[in-house]
């Protein structure tokens, strides 16, 4: 199962928000898409999935436009977990994931017992099987994120989208979360913010800026001081190490509102203007 | 289980009133009316239970689930709680229809004031669905469009009332805005049975889809729904329950907004079982508000919306306080 974009581009009014971008997503790979925000990484994802029509150019699933298929058949084969997905309903932990087998079930077609094994296994599968009866605003940020995954999962798609997975969860988590996606062996694309977790879990990263793709590779041929400094406008350092995995450690710089800091690097670059 | 539910309302409805009919001469006036039974009965009885109570309660136990369920299925696709029946600006335009033919003679002769109030709720559906597409994207556009639209047609409605309705009009007009069933026979009912049913079956058909909408439409697109089209159907069959309701009945308020978060406190938030039991709470809740509205003061009839108002606010100031405790 392939996805890809042929130049596909999408504008609010006369703002540009994805302008021109192509992109071939490999079978198996895990691709991470970063990039500052407001640099269209979520609309870009909306694109790929389908649920938003580019203005121009093409999404392609497995050799056909993804417009000229139905929902549901998409649905059966790629799943999107949108940022920050919320409700106010009384709705338990496992409701939630029995919502992914939606694509599979019509007005007549009753629930089976081959859904309720896809939800059982599914619910193993992202270690939330022990809170399967708890209500929904009962649960933290990272067993909800689990659950989001887990209703993704359900949808026994081939492609997961992801965007901005581990948005608001503690270091833990967001490891623990990037590492159950990485274990299902699909094809991944996840919007990331955090450029380690990008560098270490990511078979390629591409990168947005201002609605364009700018660059697509393996992380230490992306991930370049250079790079980060004219896309996120902050100093890094970068380290590979022999594996070919690659560490970045950000510089505080005055005046500029670095995101993350680490503590210098003994090169004194990190001095204070009062 | 449900249909016992319902039958024995229905039978409270016809039974209870100003002069109390025993059960079993209503029993045995369905009997004669539906089978030809030949029970001998009095006449005078026979009428009441016939032809006034019963219609009357059928129809309110239409309208009632009618309204529900256009409130479960608004509140599931709209993502808020404060969503009814009448946010799409039915009542509203509803009752600027009724005003221009009761006052204003519009269409004179051709046209009765139910007919007047169904276009006049279809005309403010289609401005304020026109509204909420120009609006752009998202559930607030349709919200406002709603309020907005409301706001014009009720004050195009004070408009036409101040300016040329008598007292007497005024009043029947003000009576007839608070929901009024009095008038109410069984051509309405005949009205009112197919409208509720392609409602409720409208709706089941899509119950998998609504459950789909829990955290949003996007979510609910990416699940494999056709968003656009599921909107258009449900709120579409919603819309067309709700301005036939009003047009026989008039606009009752809290019904569509209240009983759906009942419905969903006491069986939860699956729509294949939400929507049936919401229809069946807002009949036989409906049924018991008409037979209050007739023996609550004797020899008045109050308007039934005064009662389901007076029941309805307490009871949302509750749903609203459990929403606040686990919020």
């Amino acid at each position: 199962m392939t996805l890809s974009a042929s130049n596909i581009s999408w504008s609010v009014g006369a703002a540009s928000i994805v302008d021109d971008v192509s992109l071939e997503v490999r079978e198996g790979e895990f691709l991470g898409l970063i990039g500052p925000n407001g640099s269209g990484k979520t609309s870009l994802m909306a694109l790929l999935s389908g649920i938003r029509k580019p203005r121009s150019g093409e999404v392609i699933l497995d050799g056909v436009p993804i417009g000229r298929m139905g929902r549901r058949e998409v649905a059966r084969h790629l799943a999107l977990v949108e940022q920050q997905a919320e409700t106010a309903d009384r709705i338990t932990a496992r409701q939630a994931v029995e919502l992914g087998r939606t694509p599979y079930l019509g007005p007549l077609s009753p629930w089976s017992a081959n859904d309720d094994a896809v939800v059982e296994a599914t619910l193993e599968n992202v270690d939330m099987a022990h809170l399967a009866g708890r209500l929904w605003h009962t649960l933290s940020g990272g067993e909800r994120q689990r659950l989001h995954i887990g209703r993704a999962l359900a949808q026994k798609p081939k492609i997961l989208l992801l965007d901005e997975p581990t948005n608001h969860l503690d270091i833990g988590h967001q490891i623990g979360l990037l590492d159950l996606v990485r274990r299902q062996g699909l094809t991944v694309v996840a919007a990331l913010h955090d450029l380690n977790h990008a560098a270490m879990f990511c078979d390629r990263i591409a990168v947005m800026q201002a609605g364009r793709l700018v660059a697509v590779g393996r992380p230490f041929e992306v991930l370049t001081a250079e790079r980060i400094r004219d896309v996120f406008g902050v100093e890094a350092a970068i380290e590979i190490d022999i594996e070919g995995g690659c560490h970045i450690r950000f510089q505080a710089q005055s005046g500029r509102g670095g995101r993350s800091v680490s503590m210098g690097d003994g090169t004194g670059k990190r001095f204070s203007r009062s | 289980m449900a249909l016992v539910v319902l039958v024995a309302a229905l039978w409270l409805g016809a039974a209870i009133g100003e002069t109390s009919i025993p059960f079993g001469v209503v029993a045995k006036t369905v009997a004669n009316r539906l089978w030809d039974a030949g029970y001998p009965l009095e006449p005078i009885d026979e009428g009441i239970v016939w032809s006034y109570r019963l219609s009357r309660a059928v129809v309110a136990a239409c309208c009632g689930a009618a309204l529900a369920l256009s409130g479960v299925v608004l509140q599931s696709l709209l993502r808020n709680p404060l969503a009814d029946p009448y946010i799409l600006g039915i009542s509203a335009g509803a009752s600027t229809g009724a005003v221009s033919v009761a006052i204003l003679g519009l269409g004179a002769g051709i046209m009765t004031l139910p007919m007047g109030a169904f276009f006049g709720a279809l005309i403010a559906f289609a401005l304020v669905s026109l509204l909420a597409v120009k609006a752009g994207r998202g559930t607030a556009a349709i919200i406002l469009a709603g309020v907005a639209g409301s706001q014009l047609f009720n004050a195009l409605t004070s408009f036409i009332v101040t300016k040329a309705a008598t007292a007497e009009q005024a009043r029947g007009i003000m009576f007839w805005l608070l929901g009024n069933l009095s008038g109410v026979r069984w051509p309405d009912a005949w009205l009112a049975i197919p409208a509720a049913l392609a409602g409720l079956l409208v709706c089941l058909w899509h119950a998998r889809s609504l459950d789909a909408f829990t955290f949003g439409a996007e979510s609910a697109a990416s699940l494999g729904i056709s968003v656009r089209r599921t909107y258009l159907a449900l709120v579409g069959i919603s819309a067309m329950m709700t301005a036939v309701m009003v047009s026989i009945v008039g606009s009752i308020g809290f019904v569509g907004l209240v009983i759906p978060h009942a419905a969903r406190m006491l069986v939860g938030i699956r729509h294949s079982v939400l929507l049936p039991v919401a229809a069946l709470i807002g009949a036989v809740f409906m049924i018991l508000a008409d037979i209050l509205s007739r023996v609550l003061i004797p020899g008045q009839v109050l308007p039934i919306g005064v009662i389901t108002a007076l029941v309805g606010a307490p009871a949302f100031a509750f749903v609203l306080g459990q929403r606040r405790g686990r919020g």
